[in-house]
């Protein structure tokens, strides 16, 4: 042990204690603390909280290898890697040697959705505090078991050995139980400088598997005995089905299995998927529908959704809103509905046997999928068991939890084979709930010194989550059974105002949000109401440093008192500094923290104008961003980078369109994003900083690329574009 | 209606019994067993089910399985060697974590490694023209064209 650093420790100690708010581990008997290392914390992560058995979270395999269970499921993200570098890393372990369990009603802890940018910060980090008190706990007993102290024992590849050379695994440590101790601060860490995986660019072993064709993919699941089903959706959100003809289908194909009709609700199961897709298709053709006019086709949804009945909530209130009198500068902003738009849509597998129903769902949810469909059919939470695997990526809530109910119906109408429900490309792009529309009216005014005087913003959006979160009405089959369920509203604004209060020093402020509830279903999309307000306010923050006669990076940093924000900015201006502007070209920045509390992120656009035409066309896309600790380097980069090209497309190319009965945006000529002539070129650079906590990013790069590519394309031939997507008929001329 | 039709895939034949309407996508993945095509869209708009016809990147949604008996089918699979070891596209994307979800990554490998037949050495140009019928939700575009780059100085 070496007595300067233990000295460093304490005094470490006694300085944070006179910080007042933090907690300090200090262990004599673990061999980590020679190194002074501290936990600066005095809570627990949420999850962790709730859920406190080291059992919980991990567990000793009879090998010696460990299995960590997490309740996030992966989207694309990497969080399966992630998960497991931070526990290989407390436990000393290579990663090959930890596996991961994802979202398992039967198996992991609950933890609601994998959303929001929050994994990293609650489930990562409950498996570090977890698998560091594992350490602690298994060197202790092994202490006991070789007669040695802790620090005389060495933990590595799941070995612990004595300088005798007495050696024991993990697995002899615990005779084959498991750490059933719950986790209590304080909590010896590794030191962050000891690190060999966390914060590397340990690469995802999914992508191996997936670039070998090997099962990854629910749509790539396979069960004995696995029966292929199709639905058939009404004609619109209020159709009413007026003919079937059974006998009729039975007749045009054959190896129809089961053809179930509940109410508007229609499905057909074939042992072939080829004779359901046929059963499908001729029912498409056949079925009879009254289908009733009752979407505002043909107006402005900017202007609709303005004149829709409407909650207002006061969100954000800070000195005085001046009425009347003095210059204010006014700008309205606009984005449509947006849809999630998975390459592959959803897909789902349902097994009812003996009473229990089994589901395998890419739900980011299972719990509150499982909460959902148990009150929803009528069984004991006992009875039904939700397994996540992982789909087709999106960010958001897209048809995974409707086709998982689909398959439940399906499979308790044809019991004892698993049931495969495949939606169809038009059925994922019509019956998806979409990224709601918001309509963003701002004000400010500017004092002498060019500075924001104040701010107002008013909001109006429909609801930003309508995940099942337990209740049964979200689930769109609910609305087509025979006696069906009609949506209710969640009421949750938290969506809405995500990001609508800007993250600069203004000393008059006032948003308002005005919840409506509009003509097309919705929900959760990355990011949620982040994108729209982030788009509306650094749209705004331009055309105001303009006025001010400010440049917009300057007018940013003279708004801003948080050093990290201003970090970002000046490191995005150093990468643009060598930058050359031809005619018609332009660069565009733009910042947000996410949430206000997450990751900070600074983005900048390159494009090029041909005014003529109206095309825009992007040339390079910077992010600078700063996500507290880093877990995995690469994942982080490919994130942000995916971020930044998904918002682009949203901004320049994307809007659900719809005529009097539904969607009509059905496929990808009628709903385009973009392809590989649209892309630039990304670059992507992140300032870790080791120390601080980790932040969610997922989500960061939403709402700052797309006012970076409105004030790109602003700056290349002067037309503003208030009201999303950019089309060319808003920047031609 | 069914009809026994025998079919080169991987390098192997295979006798099927199905519907000789059936796309070919369906009988890769469910009488075949293989993961790599992708059902995405059916409507040739969205590159998930590629798969290479006598060499060359081609959507299996829609094309009637008995159109294809003389042609050689290889899939994501049969591009991995008798060793067990990647293609080198295959190995440039696991390089490059040219991946987010993946559920594209059968598209993307697949006209890759077609376009790298056909262009030894494409610029950006030509590996975006390439590329143009795959679609990404999860904007992984940008590492695909530095994995077609790193697979294109290997080969």
């Amino acid at each position: 042990m070496k007595k300067s650093s233990l000295a460093g420790a304490v005094s470490r100690r006694k300085f944070l204690k006179g910080a007042g708010c933090l907690t300090v581990a200090f262990s004599m008997t673990d061999t980590w603390a020679a190194v002074g290392e501290v936990v600066a914390n005095d809570r627990l992560p949420d999850s962790l909280r709730r859920h406190p058995r080291v059992s919980a979270w991990l567990e000793v395999l009879a090998d010696g290898r460990v299995r960590v269970f997490t309740g996030k499921t992966e989207l694309g993200q990497g969080i399966r890697t992630a998960i497991a570098q931070v526990a290989a890393e407390e436990l000393d372990l290579p990663m090959e040697r930890v596996e991961l369990v994802l979202a398992d009603t039967g198996r992991t802890p609950d933890e609601r959705y994998t959303a929001g940018s929050a994994s990293i910060e609650s489930s990562a980090m409950s498996v570090r505090y977890a698998a560091a008190a594992a350490r602690q706990l298994l060197l202790e007993r092994a202490a006991q078991k070789l007669g040695r102290p802790v620090a005389q024992l060495q933990l590595e590849n799941g070995v612990v050995s004595t300088a005798g050379g007495k050696k024991l695994t993990l697995a002899d440590i615990l005779d084959g139980k498991q750490i059933e101790d719950e986790v209590r601060l304080p909590i010896t860490l590794k030191p962050k400088h000891t690190y060999r995986l966390v914060r590397k660019e340990v690469p995802r072993s999914d992508i191996g598997r997936m670039v070998r064709g090997e099962q990854v993919h629910i749509h790539d699941l396979r069960l004995p005995g696995m029966v292929h089903a199709r639905v058939i959706r009404p004609g619109s959100y209020q159709a009413r089905l007026k003919k079937l003809d059974e006998a009729a289908l039975r007749q045009a194909v054959p190896g129809i299995l089961k053809t179930v009709v509940d109410g508007n609700f229609i499905g057909v199961i074939a042992a072939d998927e080829y004779a359901a897709i046929k059963g499908q298709t001729y029912l498409y053709q056949h079925a009879e529908w009254s289908v009733p006019d009752t979407l505002p086709a043909g107006k402005s949804l900017a202007y609709h959704i303005k004149e829709l009945p409407a909650k207002t909530e006061r969100v954000a209130e800070k000195g005085i809103i001046p009425s009347g009198s003095g210059a204010v500068i006014k700008a309205s902003y606009f984005k449509p509905y947006l849809m999630h738009g998975s390459i592959g849509p959803s897909c789902a597998i349902a097994l009812f046997e003996g009473g229990n129903l089994q589901i395998w769902t890419h739900s980011q949810g299972v719990f509150p999928l499982r909460d959902a469909l148990q009150k929803w059919l009528k069984l004991s939470a006992e009875q039904v068991h939700v397994t996540a695997v992982p789909g087709s990526g999106c960010y958001g809530h897209n048809g995974a939890d409707d086709v998982a109910a689909d398959a439940a119906l399906l499979a308790m109408a044809y019991p004892g084979k698993p049931v495969r429900l495949q939606w169809s490309r038009e059925e994922e792009h019509a019956w998806e709930p979409y990224g709601s529309a918001m309509l963003m009216e701002l004000e400010a005014g500017l004092d002498n010194a060019g500075k924001i005087s104040h701010w107002k913003l008013d909001l109006w959006s429909d609801t930003h989550s309508n995940r099942p979160g337990g209740d049964p009405s979200k689930l769109l089959p609910a609305w087509h059974r025979k006696e069906p369920l009609t949506l209710k509203t969640s009421g949750f604004s938290g969506g809405t105002a995500r990001n609508s209060e800007p993250y600069y020093t203004i000393p008059n402020l006032q948003i308002d949000t005005h919840s409506i509830a509009g003509p097309l279903r919705v929900s959760a999309l990355r990011s949620l109401g982040a994108y729209g307000n982030v788009f509306a306010i650094e749209s705004f923050m331009d055309e105001l440093a303009e006025k001010a006669e400010k440049d917009p990076m300057a007018f940013r940093l003279m708004h801003l008192s948080d050093q990290r924000a201003i970090t970002v900015l000046t490191k995005l201006q150093e990468l643009l500094a060598a930058q050359k502007v031809s005619s018609g070209e332009g660069i565009g920045i733009s910042f947000a923290r996410y949430k206000n509390t997450s990751a900070y992120c600074a983005v900048a656009a390159k494009v090029a104008v041909n005014a003529k035409e109206g095309s825009v066309q992007m040339q390079q896309l910077w992010a600078v961003v700063d996500a507290g600790e880093v877990i995995n380097l690469d994942g982080l980069k490919n994130q942000i980078e995916g971020g930044m090209i998904q918002s682009a497309s949203w901004t320049l190319k994307e809007e659900v369109q719809f005529d009097a009965r539904h969607v009509t945006s059905r496929d990808w000529v009628s709903y385009p994003i973009v392809r590989f002539s649209d892309v630039p070129a990304v670059a992507v650079t992140v300032v870790d900083r080791p120390t601080e906590p980790p932040l969610g990013a997922g989500e960061a790069a939403q709402g700052p690329t797309a006012a970076a590519i409105v004030n790109a394309v602003y700056r290349a031939c002067g037309k503003r574009v208030r009201h999303l997507p950019v089309r060319p008929d808003k920047v031609a001329g | 209606m069914e009809k026994t039709l025998t079919l080169q895939v991987n390098g192997k034949k295979h006798t099927v019994t199905v519907d000789p309407a059936t796309p070919l996508l369906y009988v890769l993945r469910n009488q075949l067993q293989l993961n790599g095509p992708k059902y995405g869209c059916a409507l040739h708009q969205c590159g998930s089910c590629m798969v290479l016809l006598n060499g060359k990147a081609n959507p299996s949604c829609q094309i009637p399985v008995d159109a294809v008996t003389t042609l050689s089918i290889t899939t994501l699979e049969g591009l991995i060697r008798p060793d067990g070891s990647l293609h080198p596209v295959q190995q440039a994307f696991v390089d490059q974590q040219a991946a987010q979800c993946g559920y594209c990554l059968n598209g993307m490998v697949i006209s890759a490694v077609s376009l790298l037949q056909e262009t030894k050495k494409p610029d950006d140009t030509a590996i975006r023209e390439g590329m143009q019928r795959v679609l990404c939700r999860c904007g992984s575009q940008a590492r695909v064209m530095r994995a077609i780059k790193q697979a294109a100085q290997h080969s």
